[in-house]
């Protein structure tokens, strides 16, 4: 016959062990990869944490549509590529002089680039938003929280930064009308004039 | 020595290393609850580099065409499952980050290219994908105690995305929808870029 208080003891014991399982809800879901979901939402949230980034990636699918096609879709296609290079070569250690720099230089240029509406051939639009591309990649790829998928960062990342070319593109479609193609070269003043600040706080 | 005897020669090196820096097998399995089945359909839609190289296929097995298509959607999943059957029986293989990630960045790559290839390219492709992450597959799952169903499981996730998403691309009209189906493809090469930096870093 069972003792009733060894019986109470070892139900006691059950639900303790229960409970402390239940504090450990890891145990149930786990995976081969470890934060996966905090990796994406890092590198999602990390280009939009930085307004000189956010600006030239609005300013690029600006310019884009400025442009009109091809180059409306070339230069989101291109630069998201090439800023993986350039974060690439962050990660392999190879140093890019003058980062900060370069990323006001880029939010300048491409602001005076929708500003003046100028229209070069399309390699060489291609090539500078390529060029400043290297910076951007360098400067915030490789920037992985302790503790999260890196794939799945890189994925957030580079998602985002689409994401706020798609931005730039839709606010350019208004340019087709006067008033709007206005406002679309009056933001691109408003870049370049934050690249300027950017600049002067990169260099002081 | 010729050119192709210099190709291969450059491969077998380039092989050799990327198997040289083969992660461990990774012993854990997604336990859905529902099965073995589950888990493995769950173990796909769940491992990154798994799903990103179906994706990414598939878009590119749509952009070119019908015939590319129905060639991917059914030597992908065979293929998948051929590797998975000798991952399982020799699971020495590991997780193979370099090459896996180098697959889905390669193909994400052709997709933002809209690259011209042949249908019989495309399979290749998808054959060359397939082996690789299947055996990745059957190499991490066995050890995780993983039956056959886990991988008919898997196998049966990438077929379902695979016509999904092949059958989607195909029917897309030219212009902008089209578009975004190259700057999708771009991402997936962006990221697989980026993740050879960190596996380059040991990150």
């Amino acid at each position: 016959m069972t003792n009733p208080s060894l019986r109470f003891t070892h139900r006691a014991a059950v639900r303790a062990a229960s409970i402390v399982l239940l504090l450990v809800p890891a145990v149930a879901v786990a995976h081969e990869e470890t934060g996966q979901a905090a990796g994406f939402l890092a590198g999602l949230s990390h280009p939009v944490s930085g307004l000189d980034h956010v600006l030239a990636m609005i300013a690029v699918g600006l310019w884009g549509a400025v442009l009109g096609p091809p180059a409306i879709w070339v230069l989101p296609v291109a630069f998201p590529l090439v800023m993986a290079f350039g974060g690439l070569l962050g990660l392999l250690g190879i140093p890019v002089p003058g980062v900060e720099i370069g990323i006001a230089i880029s939010a300048i240029v491409l602001g005076a680039m929708v500003l003046a509406e100028i229209r070069p051939a399309l390699w060489i639009a291609a090539a500078l938003v390529a060029f400043f591309a290297v910076f951007h990649g360098h400067a915030h790829g490789r920037e992985l929280p302790e503790g999260t998928s890196a794939l799945l960062y890189s994925l957030g990342f580079v998602v985002a930064t689409g994401l706020l070319h798609a931005v730039g593109i839709l606010l350019g479609a208004v340019h087709r009308w006067s008033v709007g193609r206005r406002a679309v070269r009056a933001a691109g003043g408003g870049v370049a004039l934050a690249g300027l600040y950017f600049l002067w706080r990169a260099v002081a | 020595m010729n050119a192709g005897r210099a190709c291969r020669g450059v491969a077998r090196v380039a092989g050799g290393a990327a198997l040289a820096v083969a992660g461990p097998a990774q012993a854990h399995l997604v336990e859905t609850g529902f099965g073995a089945f589950y888990d493995g359909v769950a173990h796909v839609a769940l491992t990154p580099a798994d799903l990103l190289v179906v994706v990414a296929l598939a878009l590119l097995a749509g952009q070119r065409g019908t015939r590319a298509a129905r060639y991917a959607l059914f030597v992908l999943p065979l293929a998948w499952y051929a590797g998975g059957l000798i991952g399982a029986r020799w699971p020495t293989a590991g997780a193979l980050p370099v090459l896996t990630t180098l697959s889905f960045a390669v193909a994400g790559a052709l997709v933002a290219l809209n690259a011209r290839l042949r249908d019989a390219g495309v399979a290749a492709l998808a054959v060359a994908a397939g082996l690789l992450h299947g055996l990745v597959n059957g190499a991490t799952m066995a050890p995780a105690g993983a039956s056959g169903l886990a991988l008919a499981g898997a196998v049966t996730a990438v077929f379902s995305v695979t016509a999904i998403l092949a059958a989607e691309v195909t029917a897309l009209p030219a212009g902008w929808p089209r578009i975004v189906v190259r700057v999708a493809g771009s991402w997936i090469a962006a990221a697989g870029l980026l993740m050879l930096g960190w596996l380059t870093r040991g990150g």
